[in-house]
């Protein structure tokens, strides 16, 4: 599972920027997922509360959001969300789901057909918010 | 906060040499050398990775004769899949060979994506394919990677000298580990031309490469590589990146 990979750098993110602020313990970490990845939270959520036994994110409550896709199209502006995007299998999704970018290689703008467009938000995953003490 | 930054620290730390072959100029060979140069060293005994980062001509599968069709296995991370003893990576397995049209930070997240999740796991080295130019991927692996160890291409042409001066200049003011430069491409008339424009900048000219006109006809089948005349003058060059540890330059 590639979530591992991820819980890992979101913990090891998480420790080194308490050490910066001189903090001992990790209370909170607001994650955000976005929708294009389609990232499990379950497995995320598993490996980090196996990753951060005996650190101090010990006892750190993890919170997850969910981040719409949203796509504009730099050639017309058109906007669109994934739910109009119907031609995403399950192969593909997987795909997306590995390196988000590769969206480009199987989406176009419904109104222009242009592959230049921009993921405005919902790529990937994120820290949003941490708390410290 | 981007947790993959942290994420490529961890997935390098136990990769020994990490060497990006760059020229700056398109169609120099580095997709060859790269590919070639880790089929040499994991002939050694070496534990090898190869990672092709150039999105947007991504080729070393070809060279290998890799037909990407499915996408490699996960076991907490991607695993690269194992080709001729070298772990390969690339985007083309997540493309289904559609084409891919990427601006500036979309190139970076695709480049910070596959290195925070690729297991590398131990190796003794990582050579990474790069595009031409001085654009995302350079300058990306400048930032993430600082302990790269450049292993620069050149032909002896003068459009191709005028570009790599360029690049060689852009690492010597960054500090950075330059392994040495490598005239691919050489004929009788111009063989060793590159040797002497670099002297000042103190860049280690590590050989060259001739023309080989049948190069192309081994491409996608690893044991006709191996036994052309390019590989044969390569193995020459490789044994001195193996024995010479870069020092800052």
């Amino acid at each position: 599972m590639h979530e591992w990979a991820l819980a890992d750098g979101i913990i090891a993110t998480a420790l080194d920027y308490a050490k910066k602020n001189g903090a001992n313990e990790i209370e909170e970490v607001v994650v955000v997922l976005g929708e294009l990845q389609d990232i499990e939270r379950e497995i995320v959520e598993f490996a980090l509360t196996e990753m951060k036994k005996g650190t101090n994110a010990k006892n750190a409550k993890f919170i997850f959001e969910v981040e719409k896709a949203k796509f504009r199209c730099r050639n017309c502006g058109y906007e669109w969300g994934l739910e109009s995007s119907k031609n995403l299998n399950k192969e593909i999704r997987e795909n997306i789901h590995f390196v988000p970018e590769v969206v480009h290689s199987f989406l176009t703008c419904p109104a222009c057909g242009s592959r230049d467009f921009e993921v405005v938000s919902g790529r990937g995953l994120y820290i949003r918010e941490m708390k410290v003490k | 906060m981007d947790p993959r930054l942290k994420g490529i620290e961890l997935k390098m730390k136990d990769v020994g040499r990490i060497i990006p072959v760059v020229s700056g100029k398109g169609g120099v060979g580095k997709s060859l050398i790269s590919t070639t140069t880790a089929l040499l060293l994991s002939e050694k005994g070496h534990r090898v990775g190869l990672l092709d980062l150039d999105f947007h001509g991504a080729s070393d599968h070809l060279i290998l004769g890799v037909k990407p069709r499915e996408i490699p296995g996960e076991d907490k991370g991607v695993i690269p899949p194992l080709v001729h003893r070298v772990k390969f990576m690339s985007i083309v397995y997540y493309t289904q060979n559609h084409p891919l049209p990427m601006r500036g930070s979309e190139i970076s997240d695709a480049l910070i994506e596959i290195m925070a999740i690729t297991r590398w796991d131990t190796l003794d080295f990582l050579i990474i394919d790069m595009p031409p130019g001085l654009g995302e991927q350079l300058l990306d692996l400048l930032r993430f990677i600082p302990r790269g160890e450049f292993l620069v291409v050149t032909t002896p042409s003068p459009l191709s000298l005028n570009v790599v001066g360029k690049l060689l200049s852009l690492l010597k003011e960054g500090n950075k580990r330059i392994v040495g430069l490598i005239e691919n491409m050489s004929n009788d008339k111009n063989k060793g031309y590159t040797k002497h424009p670099y002297e000042k900048m103190q860049v280690s000219y590590i050989g060259e490469i001739s023309m080989d006109d049948n190069i192309d006809n081994a491409i996608g089948n690893v044991k006709k590589i191996l036994s052309t005349k390019f590989t044969r003058e390569l193995r020459e060059i490789i044994e001195k990146i193996e024995i010479s540890e870069a020092r800052p330059q």
